[in-house]
């Protein structure tokens, strides 16, 4: 993991003090409400519908033992005594006190912590894989990049006022676990013919009111390049984007209206100006980034005879075997897996954890995993490295604690937002609709038979639960005042990405579990053998779905 | 007449900033006049210590790019605090076009814009636009809000090496 240095502790520690003094001047009236806004927002404070909402920004997805008993120790003190995992890597309170956020920020500080930028009209947290550096089929670990960008993007001077918020991800494998076309940049690390390391750069995409699939404006650019061509990127939205209506200001709109090869021709203008700037990264800049993320004191296992113990306990415990098909991913290393610690068990809102639940997972990962933890954008966390010979153990712990649910990547394994039960901005109640829909698929292997399915439940088209690149997406609506739920098929946020398209008029709450049983009863009596829901929606498209699910009683 | 806030000290301010549809002759004082006027103008106006050109947020300093060696005071509308396209203008006019006089920020700015206001380039602040004082308290000294962090990533116009070649040497 990155280790902050004198500068980025004194940095924090500045950002704290300035902070106290803006809500102490806030609170004494001498900044008007108005003003307070981006500064508060900037250090993560929203107010929500009953509260203030403090979103803490966790850098890619990576925390450590450390940083997660720090967070218990803060939502015990300062909050209700738990969190919430977001869509974006990062962790959320939903009950601090205004007047105590500063105290907040200076114990987040402590362990190298921060909410800079996590909400407002800048640049936010950059986000990445959950399996970085991890995974077998990484071209390049993305982390150094992302660290790179982090500390490029903290308190940027020209960018801190644009016209909307702006969203980076970065991918370094070949699977695409970080949606990277659906944020305002992605960034694919790449490998040329001759062995450089650079990047694919992608623009536009993103979720919300006009979703948008991103679109490559540059196919290869050289490592060395990153910050000189984001900042091009990134003048090129913030002088003509739009700021006339907000719902048209993202960078998706200003691409559209241009087309991508225009907006790329501007970006290379721009680029070609301050090409080889001294914002032009060094060698000796990428290696000291590369040091932060090498490789733990891996040691050596006993794959084997591992194997052995491992075959014998999933043919004794049939639940230990269908946890490791789900919930364990291949590693890199032999003798080394991945263990998702699933925070979707049935009645809980995704996502959530509690006090306890953390010091919890930082025990295990000191025991398990190297003291690191990463989070995924599905809500989970993930044990990134841990050794075969501990699956039995750490599955027994993990049950104990909760976290064994195994049905990651499955249809109860959903993304879904705060919705109407915390957000101002929610049109409907998602929380409620997650759990009707845990408790009606509750029969495990129905669900592996189903196999993989992507079912992602937003409370409004500000698009949180990410409905858009569902499968299956639901989306909550108002209409004169009563909750409705809307559903769309066949997106994806994967290599093959795309947006999900509306089935038709929306639902009540309660009738959802039922359209969702017909719509997968339509998918199993038509699918070919090996075909996921997404290949069959996409072989014979909506209609079929559309016509079982509309089809007037006879 | 309002103060300003410039090289870190609150002056006197006895420039007058001329409306974006100004037309006829100039006062008798010093004044910025607006671009276009500039622009339709320019042969007249060579008078460089008592004439300088404003740009509203929307407007492209590229087209002051051949003039600016001859001008001293330059200004930049922030038509809404919240409206950031003047912290990109700034940035051309002192990093593409080599300005080196003053460059001063006028409209909607808050004092904690201070800091990145003068990082884009900025030596001037219009204190009309300012919430605070003149006279403030210790903790609110409108030079204390340019220097509210030691520590920068990026580089920038005041610096032009970022923080990974100064970490590094």
């Amino acid at each position: 993991m990155y280790i902050y240095d004198q500068h980025d502790k004194t940095l924090i520690g500045e950002r704290v003090a300035q902070y106290r003094r803006q809500t102490d001047d806030y609170l004494a009236g001498k900044i008007p409400d108005g003003v307070f806004l981006p500064l508060r927002l900037q250090n993560g404070l929203y107010v929500q519908r009953l509260a203030p909402m403090l979103r803490i920004n966790i850098p890619y997805g990576m925390v450590s033992a450390t940083q997660l008993r720090a967070l218990a120790h803060i939502t015990r003190q300062y909050d209700k005594g738990y969190a919430h995992f977001t869509t974006r890597q990062n962790i959320q309170l939903n009950w601090p006190q205004l007047e105590e956020v500063p105290d907040i920020l200076a114990e987040l500080a402590a362990v190298e912590m921060q909410g800079i930028q996590s909400s407002g009209s800048c640049i936010r947290n950059v986000t990445s894989d959950e399996f970085a550096g991890i995974n077998p089929d990484e071209i390049e670990d993305p982390r150094p990049w992302c660290e790179i960008i982090r500390q490029w993007s903290t308190l940027h001077p020209e960018f801190a006022f644009l016209p909307r918020k702006f969203k980076i991800a970065v991918s370094g494998a070949k699977s695409d676990r970080a949606a990277i076309q659906v944020h305002d940049i992605g960034l694919q690390v790449l490998r040329n013919a001759a062995d450089e390391v650079g990047f694919k750069v992608l623009v536009g995409g993103g979720l919300g009111r006009s979703p948008a699939i991103g679109e490559v404006i540059k196919d290869f650019l050289p490592a060395k390049h990153l910050l000189t061509y984001l900042e091009a990127i990134l003048r090129v939205y913030n002088r003509y984007g739009r700021r006339d209506n907000k719902y048209k200001a993202r960078i998706k709109i200003l691409v559209k209206a241009w087309t991508a090869e225009v907006f790329a021709d501007k970006v290379e203008q721009e680029w070609l100006q301050q090409i080889d700037s001294p914002s032009t990264l060094t060698d000796a800049v990428i290696a000291h980034a590369k040091d932060f993320f090498t490789s733990p004191a891996y040691e050596s296992v006993d794959v084997a005879s591992c194997e052995t113990t491992l075959q014998k306990l999933a043919g004794e415990q049939i639940a230990f075997a269908k946890w490791r098909d789900r919930n364990v991913i291949s590693h890199k290393v032999a003798g080394y897996c991945a263990v998702h610690l699933s925070l979707k068990p049935t009645g809980v809102a995704p996502g959530d954890v509690t006090d306890s639940q953390l010091e919890a997972i930082a025990d295990l990962a000191d025991r398990y995993s190297f003291s690191e933890v990463r989070v995924t954008h599905h809500q989970n966390l993930v044990l990134g490295d841990v050794k075969l010979s501990d699956l039995p153990e750490l599955w027994q712990a993990a049950k104990k604690l909760g976290f064994a649910t195994p049905s990651i990547g499955t249809l109860v394994d959903m993304i879904c937002c705060p919705g109407g039960d915390f957000c101002s901005l929610a049109n409907a109640k998602s929380i409620p609709v997650a759990e009707a829909i845990q408790r009606r698929f509750d029969d495990l292997d129905y669900l592996y038979d189903l196999g993989d399915i992507k079912l992602n439940i937003s409370g409004c088209m500000n698009a949180c639960g990410h409905h858009h690149v569902g499968n299956i997406g639901i989306l909550g609506v108002d209409k004169k005042g009563e909750e409705f739920y809307q559903i769309q098929l066949g997106g994806s946020a994967l290599n093959d990405a795309s947006l999900g398209k509306v089935l038709g008029p929306s639902f009540y709450a309660h009738e959802v579990p039922d359209v969702l049983e017909r719509i997968l009863q339509i998918y199993v009596d038509r699918r070919i053998e090996g075909e996921t829901f997404l290949d069959t929606h996409r072989r014979i498209g909506i209609a079929p779905f559309k016509e079982f699910i509309y089809a007037k009683a006879a | 007449m309002p103060k300003l806030l410039k090289d870190k000290a609150i002056v006197d301010n006895d420039w007058q900033v001329l409306p974006k549809d100004f037309s006829g002759s100039l006062p008798d004082a010093p004044c910025f006049v607006p671009l276009d006027y500039w622009l339709a103008n320019k042969d007249q106006l060579q008078k460089p210590d008592s004439i300088g050109v404003w740009l509203d947020a929307e407007q492209e300093p590229e087209q002051l790019a051949g003039d600016i060696a001859g001008l001293q005071h330059l200004a930049v509308n922030f038509p809404s605090f919240m409206d950031g396209r003047g912290f990109s203008i700034a940035r051309l006019i002192r990093e593409r076009y080599q300005f080196s006089g003053e460059l001063r920020a006028i409209g909607q700015i808050v004092p904690d814009q201070l800091f990145y206001l003068s990082r884009c380039g900025f030596d001037a602040f219009c204190l009309d636009a300012l919430a605070l004082d003149d006279e403030a308290d210790d903790k609110h000294k409108l030079e204390d809000y340019l220097a509210t962090f030691s520590v920068t990533y990026q580089a920038c116009v005041n610096e032009q090496q970022p923080l990974f070649r100064r970490r590094h040497g």
